[in-house]
């Protein structure tokens, strides 16, 4: 039925021989205008049909899991293949909670690194470091994850771990975030190993973003007496807000999905811990995970449901960084 | 006309060069199977010598068991393979039939400061109660007690399982349902369970790795794995109340101490099995093939690979890690071919006539 109703609505949303609005009011004047406009606005087309074309999929997939379990699947953390006993909580609180604490971790240090870059570093310092943020941000992600779980996970577990427990595991409310013996694996490694691979990302974007603050600007507010904080936080931010945002959500979007990594690290046990040593599980580990030897029907349609769980994660961080932004504009509308 | 014949004349001078060197005109000169990852190195293996001694090649495609058996039963490949046994039930509802091909034990490993391969004991309801969550302490009362004279540590004990789905998992579940009712009861057995306690790594090295990190861990790989990465394994106790470690051949003494023959469709899971030197964890791989073979050609071809494995694959699959099946067994299994395997005329596929 759902199959059904999803190809006629893929069907209507098929583009007619012209482009609509595109051409209206122009005249294209030789065929091979007309060819290419035709050409490019089927590209774009093509980005809109793939977003359309996934949700249909994601969505027919996980129907059977999703009208088993109905919005329960949300709410519980119970994931049992031998029972036929499926919940997202579980990876959902994983996926965030990584994700939060990569971004907590990386959003300041990449700050702190492309601020470097632009303002504080000699000439000859900033090439090497642009580029060496580069390297970063090209390696690929197992890579991360092998580092991770050979080199960071024992060296943690050996010297840092021990120190918080021993310093903020007596704290009220807080200490209860670093109990349990340490592994060197569980959500709060998964969540470093992320900003580690996040924070090239971000630095790259908000560079390349605080170098197209004109000289001019930047230039008057030191005339004015300013200190290179209030430059920064004054001038360059409020002018690049845009751009540093979108880096930021860049860098959570490749947190949110991150899969082999994270798949190495975190330990990968469906269960939500309070504390951060504790192993946990993130959607797409648990996809990376199971997908393999997931033989029964509602199985595989409930690892789809969790894909379409993170599709609609992502599309509401998105959302809600496009309304923040708007409500920034809004406010700076009232200010001048 | 002239055309057409050339192009015929072509195509037979192809076939013939594909064909030649002991292929025999007619039959595939590919075969292509698809499943477990765990048998994945020894049919490559043999693989190699046999393409290498007929011209016939095999793809195999090591996606996992549930992906060859739903490619088996839409019948995009000539074969599957799973590492636990379909039910006979299943089988019947998918027209296929399957046959055991190698062997294999699942062996506790463990990483606790002073203590060597080889020299913990443990019992099946103390390993239970350990997946349980129930044991957390390496020096419990009750591993004391089956370990005098071993100085047990007082650390903490960490479980750590396969996270990915799998039929070592499936196998050991089995096993901890076999022996203890109330895991059967809280977990049950499948090639992945909602874990009471424990961290998960991915694949045998998944496993290993956080075994070896993790002091006062225990896990569980495959006994090739155990042995190639000199992991400290545990002995247990089996059926017949012995301690026993994981060897080549007291994993072939729990194949030979099972009752094969009143196996319907080789439903036949060798966990905890009699016999004085039987390992208690052991499991064969499967592989799936039609009951009713379109292309009798292909389906011979199949077999043909098999046999010629079960024949000359033994000391290949050995140096792997891999426990080949006893002979007994194998006659049953080329008895079966014979009996239930049909091509599309109805016609027997086994004994596979040598041209």
């Amino acid at each position: 039925m759902s199959s059904v109703g999803a190809a006629t609505q893929e069907s209507q949303s098929e583009p007619p021989e012209s482009v609509g609005p595109l051409a209206a009011g122009v005249r294209l004047r030789s065929p091979a205008d007309r060819f290419f406009r035709g050409l490019t606005g089927f590209f774009a087309l093509l980005v809109l049909l793939s977003v359309f074309g996934m949700l249909v999929t994601l969505l027919v997939g996980s129907w059977p899991a999703l009208r088993t379990f109905g919005p329960k699947f949300l709410a519980s953390k119970e994931w049992n293949p031998v029972t036929g006993q499926f919940g997202a909580l579980a990876p959902l609180y994983g996926t965030v909670i990584t994700s939060l604490i990569a971004l907590l971790v990386g959003v300041p240090v990449s700050f702190g690194i492309a601020l470097v870059i632009t303002e504080l570093a000699p000439r000859w310092l900033k090439r090497p470091i642009g580029v060496a943020i580069e390297l970063l941000a090209a390696i690929p992600s197992i890579i991360y994850g092998m580092w991770g779980l050979f080199v960071f996970a024992p060296a943690f577990a050996a010297h840092l771990q021990p120190w918080l427990t021993e310093h903020i595991g007596s704290w009220p409310i807080l200490g209860l975030l670093f109990e349990g013996p340490p592994m060197g694996i569980g959500m709060l490694t998964a969540g470093l190993i992320l900003a580690i691979m996040i924070i090239p990302f971000m630095a790259a974007v908000m560079r390349d973003v605080f170098e197209t603050v004109p000289a001019s600007l930047r230039e008057s507010a030191y005339a004015l007496g300013c200190t290179t904080w209030e430059v920064v936080w004054r001038v360059i931010l409020p002018y690049t807000r845009v751009g540093v945002i979108g880096g930021i959500m860049l860098g959570l979007g490749r947190a949110l999905g991150e899969t082999m990594a994270v798949t190495f690290v975190i330990g990968n046990a469906h269960d939500i811990h309070l504390s951060l040593f504790m192993p946990g599980n993130t959607i797409s580990s648990t996809l990376a995970n199971e997908f393999t030897e997931a033989v029964t029907p509602l199985y595989t349609s409930s690892l789809l449901a969790l894909g379409l769980v993170l599709f609609v994660l992502t599309l509401i961080v998105l959302t809600g960084s496009r309304l923040l932004l708007m409500k920034m504009r809004a406010r700076e509308g009232e200010r001048t | 006309m002239i055309k057409l014949e050339s192009i015929g004349l072509l195509a037979a001078a192809f076939g013939l060069t594909l064909l030649s060197g002991g292929a025999l005109a007619g039959e595939a000169s590919t075969i292509s199977g698809a499943g477990a990852t765990f048998p994945y190195p020894v049919y490559s293996k043999w693989a190699d010598t046999y393409a290498k001694e007929t011209h016939i090649k095999l793809n195999y495609q090591a996606i996992g068991s549930g992906g060859g058996i739903k490619q088996i039963t839409e019948g995009t490949v000539d074969f599957g393979a799973s590492d636990a046994p379909l039910t006979p039930e299943d089988l019947d509802k998918a027209g296929l039939i399957q046959f055991p091909v190698v062997m294999g034990g699942v062996v506790p490993v463990i990483n606790v400061a002073g203590i060597k391969a080889g020299e913990l004991k443990l019992a099946p309801d103390v390993l239970a109660d350990i997946f349980l969550g129930k044991i957390k302490k390496w020096n419990d009362p009750r591993l004391v007690q089956s370990n005098p004279g071993l100085k047990l540590p007082d650390t903490a004990v960490t479980v750590v399982h396969r996270s990915d789905g799998s039929g070592t998992t499936w196998i050991f579940t089995n096993y901890l349902a076999k022996v203890s009712p109330e895991w059967s009861k809280a977990v049950g057995s499948d090639k992945s369970v909602a874990w009471p306690t424990g961290v998960g790594g991915k694949g045998n090295q998944g496993v290993a790795s956080y075994v070896q990190r993790i002091n006062g861990a225990i896990g569980y790989v495959e006994s090739a794995y155990a042995i190639q990465n000199h992991m400290a394994h545990a002995k247990l106790r089996n059926h017949d109340g012995r301690f026993v470690d994981p060897t080549d051949d007291s994993v072939q003494a729990a194949a030979k101490g099972a009752d094969w023959t009143h196996a319907r469709s080789f439903y036949m899971v060798l966990t905890d099995q009699a016999g004085a030197a039987s390992w208690p964890i052991t499991g064969a791989s499967f592989v799936l093939v039609h009951r009713q073979q379109k292309d009798a050609d292909t389906g011979r071809a199949v077999l043909r690979f098999f046999d010629w494995g079960y024949r000359n694959g033994g000391a290949a699959a050995k140096e792997l890690g891999y426990i080949p099946m006893p002979a007994s067994v194998v006659d049953l299994v080329e008895k079966t071919w014979e009996k239930d395997l049909k091509d599309a005329g109805g016609q027997k596929l086994w004994p596979a006539s040598k041209k």
